[in-house]
Formats: structure tokens, C-alpha cells, sequence
């Protein structure tokens, strides 16, 4: 039931790419999403393509769990096809009433197709390698000179870590609860809208019961452990760079300089 | 004798997260039978599939194969109705003081019966009946159930599925969390029930020591398979590989053992200290020697 649903959809496996630093593989995934949007030149899009299939072939996560992530944004992508395939002015191929197809219209579809694929397929990459407590401590890190400026930037990463690490949690929670109501012969699925809606308040009530215990709870036991906020406070496992980070951030940069100078110098044909 | 049976599973398996890196399978060929009006305590340490398996049996959860019977009609039918099946196999879920959820008691009481399509005079007194056999005073119907105490939440809940009438009922680890006196109250209301209306009961729980003496057949589950399925005393006998798996056989079985290894001749299959009484006061006045042994 809803213990299918994967939040984070953390894959375990032993790569390179899982031991990056954090830090790296979220500034690494803003490069790479800027690189999308300003490539131009068949060179460029080969390099892309390039990179991307080299990063999922050391990631040594199987593809068709990247390919997963595409089939959410499908009726996205059909939607932008259609609007950029009619809808670009330009030379006419072939028109049917009001809809006017135009070479530019295919190329633009075709283009901002391959863009969101990528774009899915190389974020995914990131959210399969990291787990989401790797990912708010990254961010922590990265985002710490901001906390000079007055932003809490502790508190907002351990509001973060505390809400991820909750939500499996309040979906098992879910899950069971229905499974109860159920056993007592609730029905969650037929009737129309009015009765849905009534349905759902034998779930609520409990789950928000639940969800303030354990929050209560929670406050309680980090009071008892003196949790006083961020000052002072030091890491378990502390974030540090290695020679591979340092690599993998050459890497990006070489990549990013290279779609930059296809930009300049090999625009052909697009 | 198929047909007398109430229930039958036939090599029930069953795969949580199938085809993905975190797949376990939670059943392996489970098979048994359960006759009507049993009483049977379903035993495994966390993680056994204990309940897991109990979720198949009203049909919260579907076998990835294998075939469940009630009534000799497979429920993986599609003119099966899944909906009738759970009004007739109450489950009490582990904590089901957290599944509470009306204004009052009395109102969360009437919550199944209501779903079975009872008019209202009806649940109502099925929900009278249902929370006077739980022996919870008359004063706190009308009160919020969320003011209870736990032991008395557990008892709300549980009436909430005992309003429904049940032929079977499950309960999972009922008396989780509770203190003794709390425990006690909870295991002989079940066994009354089981006395006074003939239900077939299921206990699920992972101790021993509180079903040995209301259970009339023990099924232990062990890595999701069916490891021993036989009376409570032949069960015990087997109370070295119990160990071995993490659980253990009741006190009394060890202390039997271990006076009869000492030369005591007192019965091993003694599981209550009832039982054990009768025995020891037996092989005392029988033997006098035996009482210098032991010393």
C-alpha cells in the first residue's frame, strides 16, 4: 500500500558517486541544470549527453530507476511538446486549421523534450546517491555563511532533517491506521465527494493525535539531551573534502567551461 | 472436512517491495488450518511476520501468492466481497488506542457496527453491550475517549471491534505496554469472550508466558515460516530451539526441566504453575527422597 512510496528514493550501492561530499554533488547539479538550459550546437548537446551517461554509469544505479522518476512529469512533457510543436512562429510546413506546424516548432519541441528528460534523469541522480540527511547536512554547511547575516540556518537545516525523517514515519503511521479503521469496516474509496472528505476524519483525527505525541515526545527527548540550537554544537561525522571531491569539482568545471565554449564558437546548427 | 474448517492458508507468501533493493519476503509457504471455535496463540519475535500474517487473514493484505480459504471460498476471488469478510474477522491492530477518533466513547464504539449498515438504535446497542462486556464503567460512555487512561483506551478500541460481532477474533499484541494488572484484565476478557460466545480467538503475541495458559494450540513463526504448530505443551518441549530463535519457553517449562534433570520425577509438560503445583506436590509426597535431592 502506501509503504511503496519511496520519499528521497535513497538507493544504496558502493560508488563513487554515493561518496561524494554532499556539497559537491548539490553544487554539481546546479551547474549541470544551468548547462541545460545555456548549451547550444549538436557538439554541445553530445557533450551533455556525454556527461550525463558517464555520471549514471558510475553511479552504479540500475537506469530504470531514473527512468521511474520520468513518468511523473510525462503529461508535463506531452503538454510542452504540443504548445512549442504549434505554437512557434516561424516559416509554415503544414497547417490545420488554426494549428500551424513550423520547423522551429519541431525543434523547440524536440529540444525542450531532451531538456526536461535530462533535467529529471540528473537530479534524479543526485537524490538516488545522497541520503536525505546527507543532503540537509550539505546544505547546512554551504548555506552557513548566510547564518552572519542573522538567517538560522541551523535551525531551518534541523527543521528540514526532523520533517524528512518524519514522513516515513507519519506514512507507516497512516497506513496503519487506515488498515484499523478499515478492519472496523471504514471505507475509504467509494462515494462521492462530500462522503471521501467525511470518510478521511476517522484517518485525520488519529494521525494529527499521533503527530502531536510525537512531537511532544521528540521535544522532549532533545530537551533531555540539552539541545540548545546550533552554537557550539559539533558533528558525529564532520563534512570534509577529499581529493575525489576536488576532482569531481575540476570535472564540473572543465564540463561547464566546455558548454560555454560550444556556446561561443560551435553553435551549429541550432 | 474441508468445509468444517473456518479457515484454510494454503502456501501463503508474501514480498513487501517486490523487484526493488530493499525486497524481504515477510511469508514463505505458509500453510495451516483453523477450526472453528480455537483458541490460538500465534508467537514470533519482531520482525517474524507475525503480523503480516494476520493482516491476510481478514484481507487488509493480499498474498503475492498462494490461497486463503474462509468458509471453503477463496477470498482472492473477484466476486469475493473483502468488505463482508472483515465484518466477520475482527482484527485489533497493536495500540488500537491510536486509531480513536469520535467525540465520544460511545459514539467510537458504534463506528463499525454503523459500517456494517446497522440503523442507529441497533449500533447503539450493540456498543452498550460491547463496552459493558469490556467492564468499563457506565459513567464514562459519553466522555471524550481521548481522557482515558491507557489501559482503559485499549479496552474502547477493543469493544469497537467486538461491537461488530465478530466469528473470529485477532488481536495483535493486546497487552502491549501494559502494566500486569492491565495485561491480566485484557487476556481474561479475551478468554471469556472465547468461553461465553464460542469465537474462535487469535492471540498474537511474543511471549510465552502470557498466552500458555488460554491458548489451546500455538503456531510459531520464525524468518515468515510456520516453525512449530502444535499444543502448547508439545510446543514447550521444544524449548531449546525456542531459545535458539529468540524466544522463550514459560519459566515454569525450565523449572520442570530442570528439577527432572535433577531427579525429581514432576511432569515437563506442565506449562501453568498450576500445573506445576499439582506436580510437584505429587512427586514430593510420592517420592521423600526426592525432597533431600533438590536441596
Amino acid at each position: 500500500m502506501l509503504r511503496d512510496i519511496t520519499l528521497g528514493q535513497y538507493y544504496p550501492a558502493d560508488s563513487v558517486i554515493h561518496k561524494l561530499d554532499p556539497r559537491v554533488k548539490l553544487f554539481s547539479t546546479m551547474i549541470y541544470i544551468i548547462s541545460l538550459f545555456c548549451f547550444r550546437g549538436v557538439a554541445a548537446l553530445l557533450i551533455v549527453t556525454a556527461f550525463l551517461a558517464g555520471v549514471i554509469r558510475v553511479s552504479n544505479v540500475p537506469f530504470r530507476y531514473m527512468v521511474k522518476g520520468l513518468r511523473a512529469i510525462l503529461v508535463l512533457m506531452l503538454i510542452t511538446a504540443v504548445f512549442n510543436l504549434f505554437l512557434t512562429p516561424g516559416e509554415p510546413l503544414f497547417t490545420f486549421g488554426v494549428f500551424r506546424l513550423t520547423a522551429e516548432g519541431i525543434r523547440n519541441a524536440g529540444l525542450m523534450l531532451v531538456r526536461l528528460t535530462y533535467l529529471i534523469l540528473g537530479t534524479s541522480i543526485m537524490t538516488l546517491t545522497t541520503t536525505p540527511n546527507q543532503l540537509t547536512d550539505g546544505l547546512e554547511k554551504a548555506l552557513m555563511p548566510f547564518s552572519k547575516i542573522g538567517i538560522p540556518v541551523h535551525a531551518i537545516a534541523m527543521m528540514m532533517s526532523i520533517a524528512l525523517r518524519f514522513i516515513p514515519i507519519l506514512i507507516e503511521e497512516t497506513d496503519k491506521i487506515m488498515k484499523a479503521q478499515m478492519a472496523r469496516g471504514a471505507d475509504f474509496e467509494s462515494g462521492n465527494l462530500l462522503r471521501k472528505v467525511k470518510s478521511m476524519i476517522p484517518l485525520l483525527v488519529p494521525l494529527f493525535v499521533s503527530a502531536f505525541r510525537r512531537a511532544d515526545d521528540l521535544a522532549m527527548a532533545m530537551e533531555a539531551r540539552c539541545y540548545n540550537g546550533g552554537a557550539g554544537r559539533t558533528k558525529m561525522k564532520p563534512l570534509r573534502y577529499g581529493k575525489r571531491d576536488a576532482l569531481a569539482y575540476v570535472t564540473v568545471i572543465v564540463y561547464l567551461a566546455l558548454i560555454l565554449l560550444c556556446r561561443r564558437y560551435l553553435r551549429w546548427p541550432m | 472436512m474441508t468445509d468444517k474448517m473456518l479457515m484454510i492458508l494454503d502456501k501463503v507468501n508474501y514480498v513487501y517491495s517486490e523487484d526493488t533493493a530493499y525486497q524481504i519476503q515477510a511469508l514463505k509457504d505458509v500453510s495451516f488450518k483453523i477450526a472453528e471455535g480455537q483458541f490460538i496463540g500465534i508467537i514470533g519475535h519482531t520482525g517474524s511476520g507475525k503480523s503480516t500474517l494476520i493482516q491476510h487473514l481478514n484481507g487488509l493484505m493480499k498474498a503475492t501468492t498462494g490461497s486463503i480459504y474462509f468458509h471453503g471460498q477463496d477470498i482472492y476471488d473477484d466476486d469475493f466481497d473483502l468488505r463482508e469478510l472483515r465484518n466477520r474477522v475482527g482484527l485489533v491492530f497493536q495500540y488500537p488506542e491510536h486509531q480513536l477518533f469520535e467525540t465520544t466513547i460511545f459514539d467510537d464504539v458504534c463506528f463499525g457496527p454503523k459500517n456494517q449498515g446497522l440503523k442507529e438504535e441497533e449500533a447503539g446497542l450493540r456498543a452498550f453491550e460491547a463496552l459493558r462486556s469490556v467492564g468499563l464503567p457506565e459513567e464514562l460512555y459519553y466522555q471524550s475517549p481521548f481522557d482515558l487512561s491507557g489501559g482503559q483506551k485499549r479496552r474502547v478500541a477493543i469493544a469497537g471491534v467486538l461491537a461488530m460481532k465478530p466469528e473470529v477474533l485477532i488481536l495483535d499484541e493486546p497487552t502491549a505496554g501494559l502494566d500486569p494488572a492491565g495485561r491480566d484484565e485484557i487476556l481474561d476478557l479475551v478468554a471469556r469472550m472465547h468461553r461465553e460466545r464460542g469465537i474462535t480467538v487469535i492471540l498474537v503475541s511474543h511471549s510465552m508466558e502470557d498466552i500458555a495458559k488460554y491458548v489451546q494450540r500455538i503456531i510459531v513463526m520464525n524468518h515468515g515460516e510456520v516453525m512449530f504448530d502444535d499444543t502448547p505443551s508439545n510446543v514447550f518441549a521444544h524449548y531449546r530451539e525456542l531459545e535458539a530463535v529468540g524466544l522463550a519457553a514459560p519459566q515454569v517449562t525450565y523449572l520442570m526441566h530442570e528439577l527432572k534433570s535433577r531427579g525429581l520425577s514432576v511432569n515437563t509438560e506442565a506449562i501453568t504453575v498450576e500445573e506445576a503445583r499439582e506436580s510437584l506436590i505429587g512427586a514430593l509426597t510420592g517420592i521423600d527422597s526426592g525432597r533431600r535431592d533438590i536441596r
